[in-house]
């Protein structure tokens, strides 16, 4: 079954280009966030993950901070 | 018995990536250890100075560097750290915070990285409002007030991305003018939104799960100012720690001459964590040819 993934971040931020190249490559539908636009989802994403830096994914309800490959790669594979 | 490859790159930035490609073309068997591919130019804003891109942004030259390193066939060992380099009886020995490897010549390009403030709070508000990131983390603190710490050019040049954004902004700065360019700093004194504290430094961070307040030293009176974002710019220093045996200079950059040679035979370095004159993309690139081609002479003698 497909996993619903989500990336929280901010136009210009080198790191959330890069997850997003990421789960594009392996052919992975994702809902792309931008909280620069949208201070409600800014305050979500903040709330998810109990910090302030971006970029955020949410893999099935489970939550990455930063572009950590090793760390999707879990979730993702499971 | 461990592989013993004949060149292990230590850091992916502009030094690290142009090392690998020259010596991959040089069908050396090689072996990239890096925390992340890019390095600083992934965090650089415009680049408008790199020949044959008249504009360019940092993530997208970063993303070409990477692009051309992986059009050949090597491995690459992403988000590992390098945590030890020493040399034994003329082979090089790396541990990293994964695993252990075996090489006959090192290059390190581990550049450079943020410097902290080293004030109580600071690893407890990191990412909870305290950030090193304005590019990236900036926009979360629309609306918010923020401090910038620093006067230098990267400080002002946070300011000004924040200036469109937060609420208000306080510059806290160590000497008694901001030191970065004049066009910039008149951009951000005609601002209303900036106060500019000189002569300061930061004491502490206060907080409960995210940052509230700042508490300063002006002119050795103590001020606390009530911020939720603390951008902290107060320049770089170099990733050289685990290179216990380099002979360093006096800003911990790793001390090389013009072959790139350090004080020990096989390990070389370049770009940004030496002490090359002039810190920019163009010149890490070109220090990082320079040095697998003085490894690739060392290799050659050597066999």
């Amino acid at each position: 079954m497909d996993k619903k993934i989500k990336v929280y971040g901010v136009p210009g931020c080198p790191f959330c280009k890069k997850t997003k190249e990421f789960l594009k490559n392996k052919g992975l539908n994702f809902e792309d966030i931008d909280v620069a636009a949208d201070h409600d989802l800014a305050k979500e994403m903040i709330k998810k993950s109990g910090q302030m830096s971006v970029p955020v994914i949410e893999i099935d309800g489970k939550i990455v901070i930063g572009f950590d490959k090793g760390k999707m790669e879990n979730l993702l594979g499971s | 018995m461990k592989k013993i490859y004949d060149l292990i790159i230590i850091g992916a930035g502009p030094a690290g990536i142009t090392a690998a490609v020259y010596a991959a073309r040089k069908k050396m068997d090689i072996l990239v250890i890096t925390k992340d591919i890019g390095g600083q130019a992934s965090w650089s804003g415009d680049i408008q100075n790199y020949t044959g891109y008249q504009f360019i942004s940092g993530p997208e030259l970063a993303v070409k560097f990477e692009e051309h390193m992986r059009k050949f066939d090597f491995e690459i060992k992403e988000n590992e750290e390098v945590k030890e380099l020493t040399s034994q009886n003329e082979n090089l020995f790396i541990k990293t915070d994964k695993d252990n490897y075996q090489t006959k010549v090192a290059i390190v390009a581990s550049g450079k990285k943020s410097r902290e403030l080293g004030v109580p709070g600071e690893q407890e508000f990191k990412n909870k409002g305290l950030t090193y990131c304005a590019t990236c983390d900036g926009p979360l603190f629309a609306g918010r007030d923020v401090a910038v710490i620093g006067g230098g050019n990267s400080a002002l040049d946070a300011a000004l991305q924040l200036i469109k954004i937060v609420n208000r902004i306080y510059i806290i700065n160590f000497t008694d003018n901001l030191t970065g360019d004049g066009i910039m700093q008149e951009k951000i004194r005609a601002n209303k939104k900036v106060s500019i504290f000189n002569n300061s430094r930061v004491k502490e961070i206060l907080g409960d799960s995210f940052v509230q307040a700042i508490k300063i030293e002006e002119d050795k009176e103590e001020k606390t100012l009530d911020v939720q974002g603390i951008f902290v710019e107060i320049g770089l220093i170099p990733n050289s720690d685990f290179a216990v045996d380099l002979e360093k200079n006096e800003r911990k950059e790793i001390v090389v001459n013009q072959r790139n040679e350090t004080n020990i035979p096989g390990i070389f370095a370049a770009g940004d964590v030496t002490n090359v004159p002039e810190k920019q993309i163009i010149i890490a690139a070109g220090e990082g040819a320079k040095a697998v081609l003085s490894a690739f002479r060392y290799l050659s003698t050597r066999k």
